[in-house]
């Protein structure tokens, strides 16, 4: 796998250019394997393009991404997810009419290698039941298996999603606000699985609560009109004076 | 941000009275009747119902279980009409290459008109699977061998595999029949198969199916071809039927019939674009004496029937069931 420490993730000079408006402006970001890393920054800093960029749903106007030590600036968002960079969204992503169980279970037939097996029945996901249960139960939704999704109160679909990304056991997990819209409750219980899955991930994610930053994350980057404005561990960045002048006037 | 229409799954979640050996029971039994029915009803009018039900339930596949709203699947149906009567005709080929060569040909326009639609999603997919069917219509019209306004007119149903003439209507049904329920399990299969899930994961939330590592447009291009090849298998059949084919086939308005069947009788539901084709077929034909007020009347009962069943006759009663006792 490599070692804890070394790069897995790195992007030199990325932009993204909005027809004139530059959303992301020449962003080095270095994740280092093995860590939390957080991604803050007021709203419209940029944080949500970042990951658009970092996992192909939009490309680049300039700049490169490397992926353990690979240049995939111009892989498909398909190929990043199954090489183990696998992304959460901002807005809850369920599958709306699909139950809690079968939403998991999408995630985890893919590496059966049937998914294009359309003569073959759907008997055949059975086996991956126990595991779905499993990660399921991580995040206390293995009794609700056969609820529809659509009908979760919305903390809860942030937990599904969570499950089901986790389904796909990645090894770059990119969380945009996986809090964001929870009751106290479910963030400290996600912030808790976070910390869990990260034993052997690394995670980079954008959170708004500062507290489960400074709880979770090692290096922070804060992030302000598509540029980098600081970088570091918690107590160097919440002390930096234009950290604290971008969230003056801000308030999240 | 929940779909009416689409309720449609094999998981044990609300099903009320629906118990599977109730649920196959009624298979059997519906199985039954379509054995039955040709000794009641007139069976040229049933098979048309069941080329159409075909046709339907092909179409369903996409918008339905993908959420792919193509404008323009008469392409599939007419062309293969055009070819299996072309080749039975013209070049005397047995039915049943007949009907091959017809569903083969659907299937490639499929592939080509998928393979150049498909990136796009919404209306834009919607208006290029239309552009390309106007094309197939133009050629249709332009072309020597469709016969142009007059259509392809008398063409023999031979005699299936050298040994069942098809010449009686009894027999030809069930050959119909046969075929029906060959395409309908094959769609049933699709549906109900791990290639099923990723689709209704896609149609459910297309974004994030692509963030989970799957090629969406692979996908949904497999599933186009399987809608056309099948669409073309009902347009085949149904050039063997009516002995004829005809530009009304590759015409818009049956890519709007295939819509608007599928809607009346429940998008994403097995049976609901058979019900659907039902309905429409009948009246159809018990209406043409109105003239051109059929179509206001078949505009009117889709009205209704949209509004007052927004999950189409086999979703709401499948509503029903599943929410028993009320
Ligand atoms: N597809 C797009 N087209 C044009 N502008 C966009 C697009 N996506 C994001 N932006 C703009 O880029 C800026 C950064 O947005 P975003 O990355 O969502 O911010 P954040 O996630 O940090 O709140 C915003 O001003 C937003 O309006
Ligand atoms: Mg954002």
């Amino acid at each position: 796998m490599g070692a804890v420490g070394e790069l897995v993730l790195e992007t030199r000079g990325l932009t993204k250019d909005f027809r004139g408006f530059v959303a992301v402006g020449g962003v080095d970001l270095k994740v280092r394997r093995g860590t939390i890393h957080a991604l803050i920054g007021p709203n419209g800093a940029g944080k949500t393009t970042v990951f658009n960029l970092l996992t192909k749903f939009i490309q680049p106007s300039s700049g490169a991404i490397l992926y353990r030590g690979r240049d995939i600036t111009r892989s498909r968002p398909a190929d990043v997810a199954r090489q183990g960079m696998v992304r959460s969204f901002q807005v809850s992503a369920v599958f709306p009419n699909l139950t809690v169980l079968e939403n998991v279970r999408v995630a985890l037939q893919r590496p059966l290698g049937t998914s294009f097996h359309f003569w073959k029945s759907d008997r055949s996901l059975q086996g991956l039941h126990g595991r779905a249960l499993e990660l399921l139960e991580q995040v206390d939704l293995a009794t609700h298996r056969d609820t529809v999704a659509v009908e979760l109160p919305y903390g809860r679909k942030r937990a599904l999603e969570l499950a089901t990304t986790l389904a796909l056991d990645p090894e770059l997990l990119l969380l945009d606000e996986p809090t964001q819209g929870m009751g106290h409750e479910d963030v400290g219980r996600v912030v808790e699985l976070i910390r869990k899955v990260a034993a052997q991930r690394t995670v980079l994610m954008v959170e708004h609560n500062l507290s489960v930053v400074a709880d979770l994350c090692q290096t922070i980057t804060v992030l302000q009109r598509g540029t980098i404005l600081a970088e570091g561990p918690y107590a160097q960045v919440s002390t930096d004076p234009r950290v604290l002048e971008a969230y003056i006037g801000v308030p999240e | 941000m929940s779909v009416p229409g689409i309720q449609e799954s094999r998981t044990a979640w609300r099903l009320g009275i629906i118990t599977p050996g109730r649920k196959r029971a009624f298979f059997i039994a519906m199985g039954l009747l379509g054995l039955a029915l040709p000794l009641a009803v007139y069976p040229v009018f049933l098979m048309n119902v069941l080329c159409m039900a075909l046709f339907a339930s092909a179409f369903n596949l996409l918008l339905g279980y993908t959420g792919l709203l193509s404008f323009g699947h008469a392409a599939f149906l007419g062309s293969a009409g055009y070819v299996t009567g072309h080749v039975l005709k013209a070049w005397g080929w047995p039915p049943e290459a007949g009907l091959l060569a017809g569903t083969l040909v659907a299937t490639l326009l499929g592939l080509v008109i998928g393979g150049l639609a498909i990136r796009r999603s919404g209306i834009y997919f919607a208006m290029i699977t239309l552009g390309f069917a106007q094309m197939l219509y133009f050629l249709a019209v332009q072309l020597p061998f469709t016969g142009g306004e007059d259509g392809l007119q008398g063409i023999p149903r031979g005699t299936l595999f050298g040994l069942v003439p098809l010449d009686r209507p009894l027999t030809l049904y069930y050959v119909v029949y046969a075929i029906f329920l060959l395409g309908f399990f094959v769609i049933y299969r699709t549906i109900h198969s791990p290639f099923g899930h990723v689709l209704r994961s896609i149609r459910e939330n297309e974004p994030r199916a692509l963030s989970l590592g799957y090629d969406v447009d692979r996908y949904k291009l497999v599933a186009f071809v399987i809608s056309a090849g099948l669409s073309g298998l009902a347009g085949s059949t149904k050039a063997l039927v009516l002995q004829f084919a005809t530009l009304t086939d590759s015409h818009w308005h049956k890519s709007g019939e295939v819509v608007l069947m599928t809607l009346l009788g429940g998008m994403g539901t097995v049976m609901g674009p058979s019900v659907g084709a039902l309905v429409v077929v009948t009246m159809d034909n018990y209406l043409s004496g109105v003239g051109d007020w059929v179509t206001v009347i078949i505009g009117s009962v889709f009205v209704v029937g949209v509004l007052a069943f927004r999950r189409g006759f086999v979703g709401e009663a499948l509503h029903l069931a599943r929410n028993f006792p009320f």
